[in-house]
């Protein structure tokens, strides 16, 4: 999933500064798994907005609404009304979203209320980690399904630098260090073989380093 | 084949080599840099430039090994790829050589979250072990990654930093192969206090005929004081101190610290001297320069060989 954080309220108040009539709307997917910006988390804002606006003193509509997916156009649609009636409408979707949003509605506001972070997972209540930068090119069977592209802060492909220590990284110690992820799922796999052959410089060309990516699909076109 | 540089010549001929270490200032004048290079004249066969260190901008080290040259000393120029994409690094590569400098390191760097530019892109294009592979292509075939063609070859003898203290254990002997087939012709390990450690690391290497294959200098880093040692201990990526040896520092009355590290260090020279499969060492007396010589001399290592023309 696309795992984001909700932006701090002051810089959400200073993004919708002058609005008179405010659409929050949230997306039910991704961000909901990770508690960012689901129907539960417009709501929260929205009374926290509401709350903000009234000790200031500033008269602003604020209205709610959520979609199953803020980044597929057939649900952008059920919210043209809450759009229309709006001066300014804060996404709580992910930076897809908030784009998508723009994309189907060109005459409106859009400001962003998350800090969209990474691909990643829920390991466990209240913990997401990032698991994936979308390289455009899965290598994850050569080293025990854990990837050195993204959990490695030094995206080495060749093993781990001097700075491994007692499995964890030399950036943090909250960070895992892959590398000692890697050699120890190869070594229950009985694959340490793989350790030892040269991995060549990454093609980034398949990456965002290449180009803004598109994807076609002569066969899904309507 | 003749050797491309004094470095090379010395240690292709048996002799225990040393090196040691020069970081480069944080400003364009040289002249700090110079004077702690002049201090190694003569006591080091070759002198690192050091690549902007933990992450902290310093006169680039390119810039740094040419003014080292100037004074007839032979650089060690160190090369990370956390600056710099395959483009930079094979045309600062192609530059290297064509200034005249032959050693170069081959370094993956600290992580850009140390130094004093925590918000920069880390590049990592290449990590330590795809650049060695990456000069040595330049250097024996005479083409750059992609397969392109080079107007002329460029002279290098390529090192790599090898810590024998980190983990994995398992793979620290697999990740030392790995450099040396990649290219790596020298080898200057990680700071040594893990007497033990060491030991089983590089047993391990001479067992895989890896001391045959690339020379070993083993790093020394004479400690100051104990607060150095403790700060070593706790705060520097990729470190072992153990606990002996900061007991043993503690045990040194207070104004005799730097005397009892600078003892420290020349036992350690010592001990390595009469290792099998370590050709020299790598001094890294970090704003301590003036001691290498004193250091170096305490083990019998001065005076050095003749630089040859």
């Amino acid at each position: 999933m696309i795992v984001a954080e909700r932006k701090p309220l002051a810089e959400i108040l200073e993004l919708v500064a002058g609005a008179k009539r405010l659409l929050v709307v949230g997306c039910d997917t991704c961000v909901a798994e990770c508690a960012a910006g689901g129907r539960k988390e417009v709501a929260e804002t929205a009374a926290l907005l509401r709350m903000a606006f009234e000790q200031a003193g500033s008269e602003v509509e604020v209205r709610e609404a959520s979609l199953d997916r803020q980044c597929v156009n057939q649900f952008l649609a059920q919210v043209g009304e809450d759009v229309a009636w709006a001066d300014t409408v804060l996404s709580l979707g992910c930076g897809a979203g908030v784009q998508a949003l723009a994309r189907f509605y060109p005459d409106q506001v859009f400001v962003p209320a998350l800090n969209t972070q990474f691909i990643g997972t829920t390991v466990e209540a209240g913990v997401w980690a990032e698991d994936c930068s979308g390289c455009g090119d899965c290598k994850l069977a050569y080293f025990g399904a854990v990837c050195p592209l993204t959990r490695c802060s030094k995206r080495l492909l060749n093993g781990p630098c001097g700075g491994s220590r007692n499995g964890k990284c030399e950036v943090s110690p909250d960070v895992d260090c892959a590398w000692q992820l890697i050699y120890d799922r190869l070594a229950a796999l009985n694959q340490l073989d793989r350790l030892r052959a040269f991995v060549a410089p990454n093609d980034w060309s398949t990456s965002h380093s290449g180009r803004p990516r598109t994807i076609i699909r002569e066969d899904r076109r309507v | 084949m003749t050797p491309v540089s004094n470095l090379a010549r010395i240690l292709s001929e048996g002799q225990f080599a040393v090196t040691a270490e020069c970081g480069p200032p944080q400003g364009a004048d040289p002249t700090p840099l110079k004077e702690k290079g002049s201090l190694l004249k003569g006591a080091a066969d070759a002198v690192n430039l050091t690549d902007n260190q933990t992450a902290v901008v310093r006169l680039s080290s390119l810039a740094s090994a040419v003014a080292l040259k100037d004074l007839g000393l032979e650089p060690v120029l160190q090369v990370v790829t956390r600056d710099r994409n395959r483009i930079a690094l094979q045309s600062d590569l192609l530059g290297a050589s064509s200034l005249g400098l032959r050693n170069v390191l081959c370094l993956t760097g600290d992580h850009q979250s140390f130094g004093n530019q925590a918000g920069a892109m880390g590049v990592f294009d290449l990590d330590s072990i795809q650049l060695l592979h990456t000069a040595r292509t330049m250097r024996d075939q005479g083409r750059l990654i992609d397969g392109t063609e080079l107007s002329s070859r460029p002279f290098f003898f390529l090192g790599a930093a090898a810590n024998p203290f980190a983990d994995p254990l398992g793979f620290r002997v697999i990740r030392l192969a790995k450099k040396i087939d990649a290219g790596a012709e020298f080898i200057q390990t990680q700071c040594i206090y893990n007497r033990e450690r060491f030991e089983a690391w590089l047993k391990q290497a001479r067992e895989e005929g890896l001391t045959e294959r690339a020379f070993i200098l083993g790093g020394i880093t004479p400690l100051k004081s104990v607060r150095m040692a403790e700060y070593m201990a706790s705060k520097v990526a990729g470190m072992d101190v153990p606990e002996e040896v900061i007991r043993r520092m503690k045990g040194a009355p207070a104004k005799g610290q730097g005397a009892e590290g600078i003892r420290l260090a020349v036992e350690t020279i010592e001990w390595l001297k009469s290792l099998g499969g370590v050709a020299g060492v790598h001094l890294m007396a970090i704003g301590w320069e003036e001691k290498v010589p004193e250091i170096l001399e305490a083990a019998g290592l001065l005076p050095r060989p003749a630089q040859a023309d």
